[in-house]
């Protein structure tokens, strides 16, 4: 049964998304100008730039938090103009619910059967036997896997990650790094990682866009094997470098 | 070396905290203790009048005199309802207005600054005009204590649902709670801790405006008892009946702490208070 149901949400894949001519200023200031970007089906997209690039902007366009100034912002084809439940944000801080028990949070929406679900997605992401503990008894690792599950949970078509591992000890962050690249590969779902983290978008990533002052700097393709765990890949270290220079 | 002090720390730790607790248990008990012995031997001495104030084993005489003949258990029934009435419809309007103002913008316009002028009236102050309104009966009690607790709960549970975390509301948001999933699940039980302070502020004004609105006019009550025994000099059931308003404003505060520790076991600082695992 569970055989079928992960072979179902691998064929789910993932939407894509449109950006094109996008402006987005809040007042004067000017965060996105003009902005186009296309992100296919499944493609695992890392946005690296500066703070104040505008990368929290983009992803909150994406996710329809903010809506565009001017500009077409579209999913699978559909203009944006609300949250839709097909696209999940794990945001910086986990933003669990303190006083819901983290499988109450897991299964924040109450779906249907919703209990059964978010016991087998927080074993998914290795938290088997914490569904009944409070959050403020989870560490910073255990708080983003509970906010990895809770995302999981309504089968997303498309991931969006706000620097989620920016706060976790590097130990921590390589193991949130494997997950994310084994429940992705499983899921196929479309991936947008937000991170000021180079080495990580090289280790995740099919293709990095750098984000400089509203616009793209550099758009490559990683195209390494995976799963990459060979840290010192001259091939990922030359990759990285070209990253940093646009930065 | 050093293992063996941190071992003889570890097995003095381990026999201490017997002692150590008893010790915290019964301390706060002292001062209060100390005080009565001395106050009993004052009044046996005629140090202090025994007509002003008589000794504690007096007033223990009086306690056991009226709770034989049922008068006390009588009074501080009656007072208790009052409180409890007054306390349903005061708090229950205030808490329903303070989650209608904190959640919906015009009506915060509309009705917050208003209630922030009258709140700066002392309820007592009514006192006069409410006896023209309602006489002396039932009826002007139960609405001095409800507007008495009317405002603390107000104030704090505005507050509360006010100061919820904006970004847990967007990240219900953006996992499709619809209004009503979030003022049960989200709103209302992230400004329980503030509305708790509320009630418990609350509690404390109900039993202050019963005091003072039963020796004005009543025919039962704590307050009419003591003001009672005012008039036949009986000065012993007066301090019994303010013993008996300590004890239930303790009563009280008890309660509500017991709430807290049981609504609020996702707290890191009640937990600490609770003691581990709750």
């Amino acid at each position: 049964m569970s055989a079928v149901s992960a072979h179902v949400a691998q064929n789910d894949g993932g939407l894509s998304i449109s950006l094109s001519r996008v402006v987005k200023s809040f007042g004067k200031l000017n965060v996105l100008g003009s902005f186009n970007l296309e992100i296919s089906g499944g493609q695992f997209l890392a946005v690296v730039g500066r703070s104040g690039g505008g990368k929290s902007t983009l992803l909150r366009l994406i996710a329809g938090l903010e809506t565009a100034t001017s500009g077409r912002v579209s999913i699978g084809g559909r203009e944006v103009d609300r949250t839709l439940p097909s696209v999940c944000l794990l945001f910086q801080e986990a933003r669990l619910v303190p006083w819901q028990r983290v499988i109450e949070n897991v299964g924040i929406a109450r779906g249907p059967n919703w209990q059964d679900t978010a016991r087998r997605t927080l074993a998914d992401v290795g938290l088997e036997g914490r569904e009944d503990d409070w959050p403020s008894v989870l560490s910073g690792g255990q708080r983003q896997r509970v906010a990895l599950a809770r995302a999981l949970v309504s089968a997303p078509q498309i991931l969006l990650l706000d620097e989620p591992f920016g706060a976790l000890d590097a130990l921590t962050r390589i193991e949130m790094h494997r997950l994310l690249e084994r429940i992705w590969s499983g899921r196929g779902f479309t991936t947008v990682l937000i991170t000021h983290d180079v080495a990580e978008a090289v280790a995740l990533a099919d293709r990095v866009v750098v984000l400089r002052e509203g616009a793209i700097a550099l758009d490559i393709d990683i195209d390494l094997e995976r799963p990459r765990r060979e840290l010192a890949d001259p091939r990922a270290v030359d990759l990285q470098r070209r990253i940093l220079e646009a930065v | 070396m050093v293992d063996l002090s941190v071992a003889g720390i570890a097995t003095g730790e381990t026999r201490k905290p017997n002692l150590k607790s008893l010790w915290s248990g019964l301390a706060p008990w002292a001062l209060p203790l100390v005080l009565l012995v001395v106050w009993e031997i004052a009044a046996r001495t005629g140090l202090v009048t025994a007509r002003l104030m008589p000794a504690p084993t007096t007033i223990a005489a009086a306690f056991w005199r009226s709770l034989l003949d049922g008068s006390l258990l009588f009074h501080t029934l009656a007072s208790t309802r009052r409180a409890f009435i007054g306390l349903a419809i005061g708090g229950g309007l205030g808490f329903v207005a303070g989650v209608v103002t904190g959640l919906w913008k015009p009506a915060e316009t509309l009705f917050d600054s208003t209630v922030q002028m009258v709140r700066n009236i002392p309820h007592l102050a009514l006192i006069p005009l409410v006896i023209l309104w309602f006489g002396i009966d039932e009826t002007a009690k139960i609405f001095l204590v409800s507007i008495g607790v009317f405002f603390p709960i107000y104030i704090n549970t505005f507050h509360g649902v006010r100061t919820i975390d904006p970004q847990i509301v967007e990240m219900a948001s953006v996992y499709g709670l619809d209004r009503k999933a979030l003022i049960r699940r989200i709103i209302l039980p992230g400004a329980l801790p503030s509305i708790l302070v509320g009630l418990r502020y609350a509690l404390g004004f109900m039993w202050l405006t019963l005091i003072v609105a039963e020796t004005i006019s009543s025919t039962n009550g704590i307050g009419y008892m003591t003001m009672n025994a005012r008039e036949f000099l009986q000065t012993d059931i007066v301090l019994l009946g303010i013993i008996v308003y300590a004890l239930l404003g303790k009563f009280a505060d008890v309660v509500t702490r017991a709430i807290e520790r049981r609504v609020l076991v996702w707290h890191p600082a009640y937990r600490a208070k609770a003691g581990g695992e709750a």
